[in-house]
């Protein structure tokens, strides 16, 4: 008798073809994942661990095992920061089976908070107009003394909750409609994204941005067409409206005409080159949807070959970097994020232990794994600690809250900033001395 | 004592988020690094040496087997629950207790990960000598029950060498120290009989570790040749010169393929063979040395041989060679690795087998190995999915460990016997050997609960085993 003969007998369910990934028959089992997944090295349990859940769901696709709530909680404790993919020798792509598997599970957590991400997901994500009135509600809501007034009547774990909300900028970032042109000789030509929070929490990076690239000799343009780029739905279990998203930007960007889509977000970076593989299967969009994957690059990427132009006064800080997962594991962007930033005159760059392990941000994961992330920001505010710098650089709109919100809850006391947000100071410092000098 | 007693024991031990009993938990213990699956009743992941002790002490009142496993990236199947049973995870066993550079110890529990030792002591300049390939996950607990080797075993030997002392949790439950932290304690070398016992004797709970020095300089090269039998020759001749390597490591076509494919390196794909090799001690000598491998290599016909010009150039040769074994799985669904020794001097003629015996079974074979102390590791790529094609493999691991021994070598190096070569051990052993063996086996594990059906050929306890061997591939049990 062979060893597939047992196997099947071993099976009392039926098969689950739609999990059934090649992904899943390119691990081998060696275990070279497990030290760099953030959940095994907190739990040290093995259905915690990357290996352990590309097993788990192998058996399910085999029919071995149920999809039941045990098989949710060790796919969702996953933060998706896909360390296992950087540390795998034969290349699994482990969020590609993750994400298949929670597409098949639906998004996580009980019947209302799944109903709530549904909502959000569907309803809210995909439509900027609504997402903005969400946004000044809630700016009202932390202007207007009520956030002071309700916090304290809140229940435990929503006052939590509540005290993770991002403040909300003074003004949004809204582009212009029109090509806004290089200063200085022409370099290229991009499209960005302006994103679904990012104009909302961090207008200021986004100007920023646009700022840096026109200093740089790049016409940007911001397709008007382009929306939230539906990382977070893919993330969690919903796919119907992520693709939908997907299409429209690939449309929206592709009309631009550009060389390069640049992403100053490191989530959503990751998620507009995995179009591509989020539309494999869709005949109209198959190919767009590669051709595009392969134009976009995250800012840092983008700038660090491209090569800085234009005078950087000094910045006196010492700074240390936080990989986002989606940008060293997602996009394997290392070294240009580094080389930027030591590029700063009078800028002190200090290496943090384990720069690249997740903060606990992870999209929603705070929200819904409260216990994990925290304890995950509290080993990297230890991290961050033991470097001494006065700065924190994560150029991901996520890790930058967490990361704010660990330096309150846990200290040290450190700035955290966006990468961009220091390129567009120093450049803006030098061009102010310069004029003070004319 | 039934199911539910032991459950309801266990429970008081651990609590509830360390032991496992659901199906879509225990499921994921059912296999270690190798290709064999049996699903355990039950897991338990204690966390300190007490936990431990009364773990096993309910083992022995409800009479089932208990099996330890560290982190799993064995490949020989020596954490599988071959009779079922508990798996008893030390992963949670995780805390280095003391480093004392002056007489150059560590002690550490069994859940240490192998590199985090050496990083624990190499700002100071010191470093843990075995490294096995899958050192950024294998646990120390792992390496002291296979007797794990690596790379620099050729420098500097095996984990038996390197061990002073492990604390144990007998059969009842007792916490005993076995050697100590000094070098030579009297009397029987116990210590020296539990490294290498694949938990087939007790739980190791502590371990007492040698230190080395970091040595002042170390260099490392890589060898390209369009030939296999030329660098086979290349590792004789370097030996015979009287340069012994702190690191001497073949790979084959098909292994850069793997990693080239997989996590690449920079390794070049037309290459029949790489010979990495690294030199270590004073300056002058690695120098020295250096020059010396590269003249041997040049003189064979080496296509190239490429220096590493600093740390980082090094470390990515390293990667490469240290993930070939992961990378498998750019290349095929299953790989059945093999650990046989040969005579360094009858490398050439051994690489010729593997390759007929590939021919002959229509396998792909990819090697990468650890040529300077002619350990070879064959990996048979293969899908479990094709009928008939485990069997295949079987018979042609087998061909190849015959192959090992009639050239004057062993069925194992480094990886131990576990479920996968005990089928194969009496070609090395007679029946008095492996009675002798048992005997000393069950003067530490009378019941024979302690990881059975491992490491010996034919069911020897089995009448004090009770459980049915469950899914084990039918040619592995004699």
């Amino acid at each position: 008798m062979n060893h597939v003969e047992q196997k099947q007998d071993r099976s009392d369910r039926p098969k689950i073809a739609a999990l059934d990934l090649p992904e899943l028959y390119q691990c081998v089992h060696c275990g070279l994942c497990l030290n760099q997944c953030p959940t095994y090295r907190a739990l040290r349990l093995e259905p915690e661990s990357p290996r352990g859940r590309i097993h788990l769901v192998r058996a399910a696709a085999e029919g071995r095992i149920e999809l039941n709530q045990r098989f949710q909680d060790h796919l969702y404790l996953c933060l998706l920061c896909r360390a296992c993919e950087t540390a795998c020798p034969s290349g699994v792509q482990y969020g590609r089976i993750a994400e298949t598997a929670r597409e098949i599970i639906g998004p996580p957590g009980s019947k209302l908070a799944r109903a709530v991400l549904n909502f959000a997901f569907t309803q809210l994500l995909p439509y900027p107009r609504r997402l903005r009135l969400a946004a000044t509600l809630l700016r009202l809501y932390q202007r207007s003394g009520l956030q002071r007034a309700i916090r304290p009547l809140l229940p435990e774990r929503l006052r939590r909750m509540e005290s993770m909300l991002p403040p909300i900028s003074q003004r949004f970032f809204t582009p212009e409609p029109n090509i806004l042109p290089a200063i200085g000789a022409r370099r290229a030509k991009v499209a960005m994204l302006n994103g679904c929070v990012m104009p909302l929490l961090f207008s200021d990076v986004n100007e920023a941005t646009l700022r840096v690239l026109r200093r740089n000799g790049c016409d940007v343009v911001f397709p008007r067409n382009q929306i939230c780029c539906g990382a977070l739905n893919v993330h969690n279990g919903e796919s119907v409206a992520a693709k939908q998203m997907a299409r429209r930007n690939i449309d929206a960007f592709l009309d631009a005409g550009v060389d390069t889509v640049v992403v100053n977000a490191a989530g959503c970076g990751a998620a507009m080159k995995e179009y591509g593989h989020l539309l494999r299967d869709d005949p109209l969009y198959a190919e767009k949807a590669k051709r595009f994957s392969s134009i976009v690059k995250d800012a840092a990427q983008f700038l660090g070959d491209l090569g800085l132009v234009g005078k950087l006064a000094p910045l006196k800080m010492t700074v240390t970097y936080q990989d986002p997962c989606h940008l060293a594991h997602g996009q394997r962007v290392r070294s240009q994020p580094r080389n930027l930033l030591k590029s700063i005159p009078g800028l002190q760059f200090k290496e943090m232990d384990g720069s690249d392990r997740c903060c606990g941000s992870a999209g929603i994961y705070n929200i819904t794994h409260p216990e994990m992330s925290q304890h995950l920001l509290k080993e990297k505010m230890q991290s961050v600690a033991s470097t001494q710098a006065d700065s924190v650089v994560a150029p991901n709109p996520g890790c930058m809250l967490q990361l704010r919100y660990g330096s309150q809850q846990y200290g040290p006391e450190v700035k955290v900033y966006h990468l961009i947000d220091l390129l567009d100071r120093a450049y803006s410092e030098a061009e102010a001395s310069s004029s003070n000098e004319v | 004592m039934n199911r539910d007693t032991l459950i309801h024991e266990l429970h008081t031990v651990v609590g509830d988020n360390y032991l496992l009993i659901e199906k879509e938990d225990v499921i994921v213990y059912e296999q270690d690094g190798s290709i064999f699956q049996v699903m355990p009743e039950v897991v338990v992941v204690p966390e300190n040496v007490e936990q431990v002790a009364a773990v096993v002490k309910a083992a022995k009142r409800a009479n089932v087997p208990i099996v330890p496993r560290g982190s799993g990236t064995g490949l020989a199947g020596g954490a599988v629950p071959a009779e079922g049973g508990i798996v008893l995870s030390l992963a949670r066993l995780d805390r280095i207790l003391k480093i004392d550079l002056q007489n150059r110890i560590a002690i550490v529990e069994p859940g240490v990960i192998n590199i985090d030792v050496t990083k624990a002591v190499a700002k100071d300049g010191y470093f843990y000598a075995p490294d096995p390939s899958s050192q950024v996950a294998c646990s120390i607990g792992g390496n002291v029950a296979n007797n794990s080797g690596g790379p620099h075993t050729l420098a500097y030997g095996v984990t038996t060498n390197h061990v002073l002392g492990v604390e144990v949790v007998l059969d009842d439950g007792q916490i005993v120290w076995l050697g100590g932290e000094v070098s030579d304690t009297p009397g029987y070398d116990l210590c020296g009989i539990f490294v290498g016992s694949e938990g087939t004797m007790g739980i190791v709970t502590k371990v007492a570790v040698r230190l080395m020095q970091t040595r002042e300089s170390v260099r490392t090269l890589l060898a390209i040749f369009d030939a296999m039998e030329v660098a086979t020759r290349t590792v004789v001749d370097i030996t015979a010169a009287g340069i012994i390597p702190a690191a001497l490591e073949m790979m084959d076509r098909t292994a850069i393929e793997a990693v080239e494919t997989g996590s690449p390196v920079g390794f070049p794909r037309d290459a029949e063979a790489v010979l990495i090799v690294e030199v270590e001690g004073i300056l002058e000598q690695t120098e020295r040395s250096m020059t010396l491998v590269r003249a041997i290599c040049e003189r064979n016909g080496a296509r190239e041989v490429r220096a590493a010009k600093d740390d980082a150039e090094r470390q990515l040769l390293w990667k490469g060679r240290k993930g070939a074994f992961g990378a498998m799985g750019a290349l095929a669904p299953n790989y059945y690795v093999q650990d046989g020794v040969v005579p360094r001097s009858k490398l050439t003629e051994m690489m010729q087998r593997v390759s007929e015996i590939s021919k002959q079974y229509n396998l792909r074979i990819a090697n990468v190995f650890h040529a300077g102390d002619g350990n070879l590791h064959p990996n048979i790529l293969f899908d479990m999915r094709t009928p008939g094609e485990l069997d295949r493999v079987i018979e042609a691991g087998a061909a190849t460990l015959r192959a090992c021994i009639e050239l004057g070598g062993s069925i194992t190096g480094e990886h131990g016997i576990g479920l996968e070569k005990k089928a194969y051990i009496g070609l090395l052993f007679n029946e008095a050997d492996l009675e002798a063996m048992s005997r000393v086996r069950r003067a530490f594990d009378p019941d024979g609960r302690f990881n059975p059906a491992k490491l010996f050929p034919t069911p020897i306890s089995c009448g004090e085993m009770r459980r049915q061997p469950a899914n084990i591939p039918a040619g592995l049990w004699i």
